[in-house]
């Protein structure tokens, strides 16, 4: 049972909304990530439902925190945390994927609440990082996170992102690390294996912690405070591929698979059932 | 080109805190000056031209005028895809200065020699792309494209045309420049090679052949009205340019031509159809082996006018 009345029973009650939302978004769409969104969804409830300074009114309020949904694919998810949160009508996100919507299959920054559109994988980093360091020059208070994928760490321009980050210690900067273990075709280990990540980062100059990414006492921990005041900080957040639907879990298949039918009808199952 | 654009940007950024120059490890003793008298508006971003680009997208977004610094293809062909999603397509406020434009750097080889970029960033929407004839048009562009909201691109050459503006001339982006007038064809020219236009239009008075001459320091948005009245007031068109002869200057005014229905009596490209250079050779020995220098523009221009008078007696006999 959820404990609705706690801060994080109310998170998890917010993952399992955006888990709903994100298996209707793409089961009547024609592109799905829907394993990549469920291995996210509990960092978007805690970030969205917890940790982030955002305004649903003024979604470009100079004070806000910065959230830059670099995995751009997961957008379903980030679209439904933001419906949840008041940025638009949770009826919107049925345009998903649909002709003439602003809702696409990679996340669109003409979309309330969207910093920045992603898609192409390896740029938000960078993005955030110039976000960070206008931060600084400014001496504004706000933090910026980013959410990246495990799959996105094969990009170069990642590790470009990394050493400035760490040279010029952004402290205000906070990645996420969405280490599900699988990628678009493959397992990460068989395809160019990222262990030991926690030292890479480390070595770039970064503080690192690692979470249980469906934890969400720990994300929140983790997230509600920078964890260094001299450093970036990178949240390495162990999931599972899939979470919360058990036939998707930890599967390469449901990377792309659209959830319809039968799936759909027991995946939604499963999820209405886990109060 | 490159000292006027540092000596405004330096001039300006006095006055405009919100401007950053950021840099891809190069401009060594070009860059001190300004670091030295902003700190906070210079960032060295180390040989990353990709999160240089990224990095200025997001500063821009946060309401700072970011330019980029780099040399040949570095600032644009390396971090394409950083300058179409996360410039372009944000239209964040980013100007991208390419301090090696064309065959600038001739003698080091084709890694440096920047010509496919006029044909790329022409294709990006919301991009503006001013590649400047001369000392002047390289600062006042300097000083343009800071006044014009969203991305740009600023191609600077080593080589550069002889003063030509004005007193009180004022430079506009988009606005090409008439350097000379003349009656029996335009020579079009965007950058440096502005002053082999010049050179050339000099040696065909001398075969009785007046040449307009004109700088399309903006290449895009391309000034259609300037480049139809001198297709329709001169007849011949020859578009100059240090670039391969696809999708450059040439490219840009045949297709705008063609659809506004303007035709020239002729229509010559100069450029570069030979692909990569395999030789060393300085900017201009470079052009004069592919056929881009004075002489070559004169040679072409006679060829291609006696091509079209022969064309002309077939025609009326």
């Amino acid at each position: 049972m959820i404990d609705q009345d706690s801060t994080s029973g109310k998170t998890r009650e917010l993952a399992r909304r955006i888990r709903i939302h994100s298996l209707r978004m793409t089961s009547s769409g024609g592109g799905s990530h829907i394993g990549s969104i469920y291995s996210c969804a509990d960092i978007l409830a805690v970030l969205y439902g917890h940790v982030l300074n955002v305004i649903p009114d003024d979604p470009k309020s100079g004070s806000r925190d910065r959230f830059v949904l670099s995995k751009g694919h997961a957008c379903a998810g980030l679209y439904a945390a933001l419906a949840e949160r008041g940025f638009f009508p949770v009826e919107k996100l049925a345009t998903h994927y649909q002709n003439s919507s602003d809702l696409c299959g990679h996340v669109s920054h003409h979309v309330p609440g969207v910093e920045l559109s992603t898609g192409s994988l390896g740029h938000g980093l960078s993005i955030a990082c110039g976000f960070a360091y206008a931060a600084k020059l400014a001496g504004a208070g706000h933090r910026v996170f980013v959410l990246l994928s495990d799959g996105e760490c094969d990009e170069g321009s990642v590790w470009e992102a990394a050493l400035f980050a760490g040279h010029h210690r952004l402290d205000n900067l906070t990645v996420i690390i969405d280490y599900n273990q699988i990628q678009g075709i493959a397992p990460v280990t068989e395809v160019l294996d990222l262990a030991p990540l926690h030292d890479k980062w480390t070595s770039f100059g970064w503080g690192v912690r690692e979470v249980d990414g469906h934890n969400h006492d720990q994300l929140m921990a983790e997230l509600s405070q920078p964890l260094h005041f001299d450093r970036p900080t990178c949240v390495i957040a162990n999931t599972v591929k899939g979470k919360g639907v058990s036939f998707m879990e930890g599967t390469v298949l449901w990377h792309y698979r659209i959830p319809r039918g039968d799936e759909f009808e027991a995946a939604l199952l499963e999820l209405e059932n886990c109060k | 080109m490159r000292d006027a654009f540092i000596r405004t940007l330096t001039e300006i950024a006095a006055q405009r805190p919100e401007i950053m120059l950021l840099t891809g490890d190069l401009g060594f003793g070009v860059l001190n000056d300004f670091k030295a008298r902003f700190p906070k508006q210079f960032l060295n971003m180390g040989v990353a031209e990709q999160n240089m680009t990224g990095v200025a997208a997001g500063l821009a977004l946060e309401g700072h005028v970011v330019f980029t610094y780099s040399l040949g293809n570095f600032p644009t062909i390396r971090c394409l895809e950083q300058i179409r999603n996360d410039v372009c397509y944000h239209e964040a406020n980013v100007k991208i200065v390419n301090v090696g434009g064309g065959m600038a750097y001739g003698a080091v080889g084709a890694s440096h020699h920047a010509t496919e970029d006029l044909a790329i960033m022409r294709s990006l929407p919301n991009m503006t792309v001013v590649s400047p004839g001369d000392l002047w048009e390289a600062a006042e562009a300097t000083r343009a494209v800071i006044d014009h909201p969203g991305p740009a691109y600023l191609r600077l050459d080593k080589s550069a045309a002889p003063p030509s503006h004005q007193s009180g001339e004022e430079f506009r982006l988009g606005h090409a420049r008439m350097i000379r007038d003349g009656n029996d064809l335009t020579l079009v020219a965007t950058g440096g090679i502005l002053e082999e236009a010049v050179r050339a239009a000099d040696l065909l008075e001398e075969h009785g052949i007046f040449c307009r001459v004109l700088s399309v320091h903006t290449v895009k948005p391309l000034d259609t009205e300037t480049l139809s009245a001198a297709a329709r007031e001169t007849g011949g068109l020859v578009i100059i340019e240090e670039h391969m002869i696809d999708g450059g200057l040439g490219g840009a005014v045949a297709e705008n031509l063609l659809e506004l229905n303007v035709h020239p009596t002729f229509f010559l490209r100069i450029g570069l159809r030979s692909g990569f250079s395999s030789i060393v050779g300085t900017q201009q020995y470079l052009r004069g082996v592919y056929g881009l220098d004075a002489n070559a523009i004169v040679t072409a221009v006679i060829a291609k006018r006696s091509e079209f008078s022969e064309t002309a007696k077939v025609g009326t006999s």
